[in-house]
């Protein structure tokens, strides 16, 4: 029995690994290609990761990540493609930071509130898609992607200075007007000018330890983890799947919602034109890397954001910094290709080992056998 | 035709093993075998779907080999499936000529062959009837002619008889009877003794992949066989003393499902017709009837058997008892209460035991370890869980249990479902679900596609239990199994229970008639007395 354990962490292990090495390689011949030399962006980047600031902010993205790698993955788990946790992010930082600048309460209610618009507001908009696809089954991956876009048209809208936006004083920028200070999330200054590391880091490390929580040992998560991965048996078994459905969309909404509240919080404290996209984008990636398993995930967020943020100066020894945005594609396809190959050959060798050990005796002891 | 020292190996396992065939031109030569033996993987290397590690194969003494089914269709050999590879929205005209246009065209010309194969043959195929009105015995004919008609000259046909009733296999027999004296081979894979000694020249026992003998049909029995098959005597399904009590643990009143689901199906203003009448109302629209008035009641300790040609109504049955389907009409009671609009969950909770027809779509999630397995259907009762939490402590060890008590071959319980074999498989159901102390089980086909030992193992499961008490809805499509197990018998048709029989005195042929539709009410066990209208 042991064996077959070591050996599933082997195989588990052999995605991602087979994965990131085939995409560093790739990258290198792009490079290559390009008549450039592909040793030394990776050695600045790593030089660049010494620095104490440029830690802080991988630290500090990685949080981000890995929240919105969780709302993609909890969708994930039971085979709902939530497309759409870039645009529930960005909405639902865009509202709560405008509830929040519009109220001033005492320090903890005020974060929870603009917590709480934060998680409504995202698992509304995901809730949209979810009710269209229980009710009339339109396709989370078609009304998502869709949202999205309504969902950038709608923010364009809502910050125009004639409804919520501001423009300060002497800048193209608009903003939704700074949150009091009673609605910062304190942070801890690493000193020196190296900056802050967000307090929701540690939130969105929490939340990890309850992902793991809810799918593994609650019926909840049973429920949702069947129906990932047969929705026949999880219906005869008595999963309601429309339920589980909205229900997944919804959590998944809510997660994408906090995923703005590290930058929002922690440091800009307020919603602008150049508040970060595409987050829920990388975010797909990430959770697939992590092969939707909180410490995978965990990792996964990590190396991303480190190739985000190692690679900010690479401009300036002559690299196109774009390569990491080649990179993290490659991954994606790296990713898919590996793991499906992986698991074939995982369930071929099982299956396998089964019949050897069966063949050679290693059956558990049966009552029958006991008994003749 | 001659094989020989074929031998395949899968990862692990041997399918084939030095298995050596001669079949006789113009003969019918039966491979038989149990579940599992090898009989299939044997008639893929035949087909060319797959390719054999060892071994040659030759035809008329000539050595080939088959890269794909290309290959062995140019060489003369045909494959009639068990499960049709038909096309329901077509003609059959359009299914015969499917992919072989170039050999007759698709007009006059291929009608025209179509016509000449099946009268040479006694197929009695009419070319311009869309497949789907057509029944399971005419569907396997256009099978048979389709592979004719792309010219084979040796047909093999893979557990034809499975889905037929008696009357029906017999029909099919007359039909391979006119192939052989037409000079063509047909190689016959089966299962049931009985019918191999009826039609075959040759028998070819397989048994864990290898070629274990042969035997003469004119003078082997069924006994000789089956000790050949499988090493001892087959086990047989025969329920001894009744434990029927009187009290009713399922009743079903007027039952009716339309098809189109509950939402939206405009109901059918088509008056009924007379109940007593054996004739059927085809209602070609949508809003058909999948069940139709059916009104049963199951006492406990009682198995109540369902006879019918599968897609009459059974699937449709068992969804509506279980909830995941939601009848138009009709009362469903489990212990004197109404569960007509209770979840599907609810009525699991409630004491409903489920053994589903297909174990890997509704059974299993077979690429989560046993143990997980355990859980499924029963994630709210103990010991899986307590107050919403798992409890993968209690769950793993009461797996081991079930592991144990009812035989699961698996070197341990976190393997996948996926890598054990059906029987093992169904075994870990049949054992999770007797776990929660059912009042009422619906086995669908318990016994489908499981080895010669599980059988035997899954019948003394159900015994057992219907012995403390359980009622049990059987299902299946093995008449000796359905006449075994059960203390009632009702035969479905059509999405009705058109008749009823005594399992002690009903033979398999008068229930098969009864399964097409042409005998109703109560069967007599002697000779088909004339009460049709009584009930």
């Amino acid at each position: 029995m042991k064996k077959i354990d070591k050996d599933k962490l082997i195989i588990g292990a052999a995605g991602p690994v087979l994965a990131l090495v085939s995409s560093f390689v790739l990258t290198m011949l792009v490079l290559l290609a390009t008549g450039l030399d592909p040793i030394e962006p990776i050695r600045l980047m790593i030089e660049n990761a010494e620095y104490a600031d440029i830690q802080v902010l991988i630290v500090n993205q990685t949080g981000i990540f890995y929240l919105a790698a969780l709302a993609v993955a909890i969708g994930f788990r039971m085979n709902l493609f939530n497309i759409g946790v870039d645009g529930q992010y960005r909405l639902a930082a865009m509202i709560s930071a405008v509830v929040g600048a519009s109220v001033e309460l005492p320090g903890p209610l005020h974060i929870l509130l603009i917590v709480v618009v934060a998680i409504l507001t995202g698992a509304f908009w995901a809730g949209i898609a979810g009710i269209l696809k229980t009710t009339r089954g339109v396709s989370e991956v078609v009304s998502t992607i869709m949202l999205n876009a309504i969902a950038t048209s709608l923010i364009a809208w809502l910050i125009l200075p004639a409804n919520f936006g501001v423009q300060p004083e002497g800048s193209n920028d608009l903003t939704t007007g700074e949150i009091a200070e009673s609605g910062w999330f304190p942070g801890i200054d690493m000193g020196q000018g190296n900056g802050e590391i967000y307090g929701f880091t540690f939130v969105a490390l929490a939340l990890g330890v309850v992902y793991w929580f809810v799918l593994n040992r609650t019926r909840f998560g049973f429920d949702l983890r069947a129906t990932g991965e047969s929705e026949s048996a999880a219906q005869a078994s008595g999963v309601d799947a429309k339920k589980m459905i909205l229900t997944s969309m919804l959590i998944s909404g809510g997660l994408a919602g906090l995923s703005g509240m590290p930058t929002l919080l922690g440091d800009t404290h307020t919603y602008s034109l150049s508040f970060p996209v595409g987050v829920g984008f990388t975010a797909i990636t990430i959770a697939l890397l992590g092969r939707n398993n909180p410490v995978g995930i965990l990792f996964a967020a990590l190396l991303f954001a480190f190739l985000e943020k190692a690679s900010s100066n690479l401009d300036v020894a002559g690299y196109p910094k774009e390569i990491t945005q080649i990179m993290q594609g490659i991954i994606v396809i790296a990713v898919v290709v590996s793991y499906e190959l992986v698991r074939r050959y995982g369930t071929r060798r099982q299956q396998q080992k089964v019949g050897e050990e069966l063949a050679a005796g290693g059956a558990i002891k049966t009552d029958k056998e006991v008994s003749a | 035709m001659e094989l020989h020292g074929i031998t395949k190996r899968f990862p692990g396992v041997v399918a084939n093993k030095d298995i050596a065939i001669t079949v006789r031109k113009g003969t019918v030569h039966a491979l038989i075998g149990e579940n599992g033996a090898g009989k299939s993987t044997l008639m893929k290397i035949l087909y060319g779907m797959q390719k054999p590690d060892e071994g040659t194969i030759a035809i008329d003494g000539e050595q080939v080999t088959f890269a794909s089914p290309g290959d062995a269709i140019a060489r003369g050999i045909g494959m009639v499936h068990q499960h049709f590879m038909l096309a329901d929205n077509l003609t059959v005209l359009e299914n015969v000529v499917l992919g072989g246009e170039k050999l007759y065209g698709i007009g006059a010309k291929a009608r025209r062959k179509i016509q000449e194969i099946s009268d040479a043959y006694g197929l009695g195929v009419r070319p311009d009837v869309l497949v789907e009105d057509l029944g399971v015995a005419d569907r396997q004919r256009v099978e048979i002619l389709k592979v004719l008609y792309r010219g084979a000259k040796i047909l093999i046909l893979d557990e034809p008889t499975a889905v037929l009733v008696p009357q029906e296999v017999d029909a099919l027999f007359d039909n391979l009877r006119e192939l052989k004296a037409e000079g063509l081979t047909v190689i016959f894979i089966s299962h049931k003794l009985g019918e191999v000694l009826k039609v075959a020249d040759d028998i070819t026992v397989i048994r864990r992949g290898t070629t274990v003998g042969t035997a003469d049909p004119k003078t082997a029995t069924t006994k000789q066989l089956a000790e050949l098959m499988v090493g001892s005597e087959l086990p047989s399904p025969e329920t001894r003393e009744s434990t029927v009590t009187d009290v009713a643990m399922l009743r079903v009143e007027n039952l009716t499902l339309l098809e189109g689901g509950a939402t939206g199906a405009p109901l059918t203003t088509a008056a009924p017709a007379d109940p007593s009448s054996t004739t059927v109302v085809q209602e070609v629209a949508a809003g058909r009837k999948l069940l139709d008035d059916i009104s049963l009641t199951i006492h406990k300790g009682e198995i109540l058997g369902i006879a019918g040609v599968e897609g009459n109504g059974q699937t449709e049955l068992i969804e509506a008892l279980m909830g995941m389907a939601s009848p138009d009409a009709g009362v469903i009671t489990l212990d004197g209460e109404d569960i007509s609009r209770v979840s599907v969950r609810k009525r699991r909770e409630g004491g409903i035991g489920y053994i589903p027809e297909d174990r890997h779509r509704h059974g299993l999630l077979l690429e989560a370890p046993l143990w997980e397995n355990r859980i499924l259907g029963h994630v709210t009762e103990e010991p899986n869980s307590r107050r919403g939490i798992l409890d993968p402590k209690a769950a793993r060890k009461d797996t081991e249990r079930i592991v144990r008590e009812y035989d699961v071959r698996t070197p341990g319980i976190d393997v996948t479902a996926a890598s054990l074999s059906g029987g093992n498989q169904q075994k870990l159901i049949v054992g999770r679900e007797m776990s929660h102390n059912p009042k009422f089980l619906i086995a669908a086909h318990p016994t489908r596609g499981v080895d010669v030992g599980a059988q035997a193992q899954i019948w003394d499961a159900i015994r057992d239990a219907r012995r403390e008490g359980l009622a049990v809805l059987l299902i299946s499509a093995d008449l000796d199994e359905l006449i075994g197990l059960s203390d009632t018998l009702r035969v479905m048709y059509r999405g009705k229970l058109v008749a009823d029989a005594d399992p002690a005195t009903i033979t398999p042929e008068e229930l098969g008639s009864a399964m097409t539709g042409a005998a109703s009410g109560h069967l007599e066990g002697t000779e088909q007395s004339e009460d049709g209208d009584a009930r």
